[in-house]
């Protein structure tokens, strides 16, 4: 009879399920029939059986292994140590089979056979290893060309959406723009010297497919600023089809900057009125296509609650030329650093800091004027301070 | 000899397909050929189709080299995963399209999550692998998908929706932003553990960890006092200090947010927002869970217009109306007293009864 009855259950249904992913890894590996048996176990007490916490690492870094001990380590043996490994997702996560299978090779024979493609910043995660086989896997990923990921108090794995490689939005180069930015800060990715956590994610347009403006300190969105382009002939195809130009697209435009002449099939639009907002090119791709001036947007602040509760990120520069070798973003980048690391307490995000010193410290710092980009509407209390040398 | 350090991921370029290295930046348009298909084009005509393909994020290397097989069969060698935990199987030869997702349905693999669908949960660790989780994610993740299994293959939805699962506060997913959230919660506050308080923590820093300022030193014992009264059980003290669990298997469940978006498509990007305050961990198949998620999708797919997400929908109908229309009990934890809580009172009488 089978000892794990509450997960068996979770092999039934039409979705995939993690605990086929588990039997399979099982078969082999001691260490995923023990992770098996304890998530049995959690299922029954409902309650997790993992201890808290736990130092391990790689020689020369501070960070891309999570420490994880069972507090059943009598009962499974074989998860008694089982830790994991941030690894450094390609931009995109493109991936040929080649370097998937050597990954698969690598952590068979180091590790428990279980991986997470990805984990929810974007890493390649592989799931749990004793603490003798770290350095040796390490040393095996790095000999196929993989390095380790962001954890703790350091720059965090960043990450980017398809972008120009398969995406017809895309206002910025998202891939290079990630990939550059990692390659860059790679002592701020594997060694903590910060505060708290710093994520940049890297969004091609205002769609946001990796959700940068929900979960990044800083967000890095593209956009254009000259008009939208209009295939004409697209637009009458369109007309001719299911799509409602009038009242799905038109009526839906946030700004009304569109004009629709159903006699003509003709589409207009008053692009110094656009908010750029996608929906139109959303839902008539052929014909719309984003200006051809084009750079990002960034935003500053974004994180889950954890401590002072959640943000989503504020605009900091309105529009910023997206160019390799990227200085003027490299600048900034540092120059946030920097205010951060000077300024902030310990575990305090970078959102979270703005708050607590005033938004017009942290443009004074990072070399910034106000615009009126950067809010939804002014103050509405008259709580506001004048600098030395203002009032005369 | 020390092992190189500091080389960064591998080069993307080296893991494109062909005719992505060919056409990279010159895509002209996409259409979405039916569920789980789009096909992209480029300026110089060639053609792109891509495969998406739920996955359980959790894979076993044998199963990922199952995934290589696919890819070499019907895309070259090459393939690449979505932000959501998706697989996508980019098919070059259009001849290959059909065939390949014949074999995936054939093996069992979901062909879906593309335009007005449900598309995979975004989740976090769980209980398989994290050290403060409220509730599971993978199990969680498995049973609600079982259960709307029918909107990820289809195009029945106003739009799209997007669902998302963290195990607790942290939010590893950060998931705060979803069309619907679902967010491991504890209720009771943590029971202090002195003697490893006093062994393992720095009590500053965990007295500085508290939101709400509930946490003292306690000099003469060398450890910490916890006013219950204050405790909003978010778990951060426990994260600082191993002294200080929460986890308890009465008080730990999930609660379900609603109407958050990271797109500014027509509205900006926006928050979800309290809608189930506490469901049990019930499992395997978390049942009380499920039932929430369906129905806040089935009302929301019955009464919203055509492109409108979940929180668009919210808005113009009233929150008053949601919890009427879905039959969800409102309570006082549906009324904010963190620190922002005013700017989410109502200070107009127009209101709908």
């Amino acid at each position: 009879m089978s000892d794990t009855p509450l997960l068996d259950e979770l092999e039934n249904g039409p979705w995939p399920s993690f605990v086929t992913d588990m039997k399979e890894a099982a078969e082999k590996k001691p260490a995923a029939r023990d992770l098996m048996r304890q998530l049995e176990l959690s299922y029954k007490e409902r309650v997790g059986h993992w201890k808290h916490g736990g130092i391990v690492g790689v020689k020369g870094y501070g960070g891309g292994v999570i420490g994880r001990y069972s507090d059943q380590p009598a009962e499974f043996p074989n998860v008694a140590e089982f830790h994991t490994f941030r690894v450094n997702q390609p931009s995109g996560w493109f991936y040929t089979t080649k370097v998937l299978r050597q990954l698969c090779d690598v952590w068979d024979k180091h590790g428990s056979g279980l991986t997470n493609f990805h984990g929810a910043t974007g890493d390649i995660i592989l799931l749990g290893a004793p603490t003798s086989e770290l350095q040796p896997t390490f040393d095996e990923l790095s000999s196929i060309g993989f390095d380790l990921g962001g954890s703790g108090s350091d720059l965090r794995t960043p990450s980017a959406c398809v972008g120009p490689a398969r995406c017809e939005y895309a206002c910025i180069d998202t891939l290079d723009i990630c990939n550059d930015i990692t390659r860059t800060y790679q002592e701020q990715l594997h060694r903590p010297q910060f505060p708290y956590k710093f994520k940049i994610k890297v969004s091609g347009c205002p769609n946001d497919c990796v959700a940068a403006i929900a979960r990044s300190d800083l967000s890095i969105i593209g956009t254009w600023k000259s008009h939208i382009r209009i295939d004409a002939e697209a637009v009458k195809q369109y007309a001719g089809s299911s799509l409602d130009i009038q009242t799905e697209v038109v009526d839906l435009c946030p700004t009304h900057c569109m004009k629709y002449d159903a006699v003509a099939k003709t589409l207009a639009i008053d692009d110094a009125e656009c908010n750029r907002c996608m929906h139109c090119i959303n839902l008539m791709p052929k014909a719309l296509r984003p200006g051809v001036e084009r750079g990002a947007t960034l935003l500053v602040g974004a994180k889950a609650p954890i401590v002072q509760g959640a943000l989503l990120s504020w605009v900091l520069v309105p529009f910023m030329k997206m160019e390799p070798p990227y200085t003027e973003l490299k600048a900034l980048i540092e120059k946030i650093f920097d205010w951060w690391d000077e300024n902030a307490k310990m575990r305090e995000r970078l959102g979270e800091l703005i708050k607590r010193e005033g938004m017009g410290d942290f443009l004074r710092a990072v070399g910034l004027k106000p615009v009126p980009q950067m809010i939804m509407r002014p103050r509405a209390n008259p709580y506001f301070f004048w600098r030395d040398g203002e009032v005369k | 000899m020390a092992a190189r350090t500091d080389f960064g991921p591998p080069d993307f370029h080296s893991m494109l397909p062909p005719v992505i290295q060919k056409n990279y930046g010159q895509w002209k348009y996409h259409e979405r050929v039916k569920p789980g298909l789009l096909k992209h084009v480029s300026e110089s005509g060639d053609e792109l189709y891509t495969v998406r393909v739920g996955s359980e994020r959790l894979l076993s290397t044998d199963h990922v080299r199952e995934i290589c097989d696919l890819a070499e069969k019907y895309c070259g060698g090459y393939l690449r995963f979505t932000s959501r935990h998706n697989l996508e199987f980019l098919v070059s030869d259009s001849k290959q399209v059909e065939p390949l997702i014949a074999d995936l349905k054939g093996r069992g693999y979901p062909v879906g999550g593309t335009g007005a669908a449900i598309t995979n949960i975004v989740h976090t660790q769980g209980w398989i692998h994290c050290h403060t989780p409220a509730t599971d994610a993978s199990g969680v993740v498995k049973a609600v998908m079982d259960d709307l299994f029918e909107y990820f293959g289809a195009w029945k939805l106003p739009a799209y929706c997007r669902i998302s699962l963290a195990c607790c506060l942290n939010m590893c997913g950060a998931v705060h932003c979803s069309d619907i959230a679902i967010l491991g919660i504890h209720r009771k506050p943590p029971h202090v553990n002195h003697d490893v308080v006093r062994a393992k923590c720095e009590i500053p820093n965990v007295v500085a960890a508290c939101p709400t300022g509930a946490i003292r030193p306690d000099p003469p014992n060398k450890s910490l006092t916890v006013n219950e009264e204050k405790c909003m059980y978010c778990g951060n003290c426990y994260t600082m200090c191993p002294g200080m669990p929460l986890a308890d298997a009465e008080g730990d469940g999930v609660s379900i947010w609603v109407g958050g978006k990271v797109s500014s498509a027509r509205t900006p990007p926006r928050m979800s927002r309290l809608a189930i305050p506490f469901l049990p961990n019930n499992p395997p198949r978390w049942p009380e869970v499920t039932d929430a998620v369906k129905n806040i999708v089935e009302t929301w797919a019955k009464h919203a217009h055509k492109h409108e997400r979940m929180g668009e929908w919210i808005e113009r109908i009233g929150w008053d109306r949601f919890f009427e229309l879905t039959n969800i009990p409102f309570t006082e934890q549906h009324i904010d007293d963190y620190t922002l809580a005013t700017e989410t009172f109502r200070s107009t009488p127009a209101f709908r009864w």
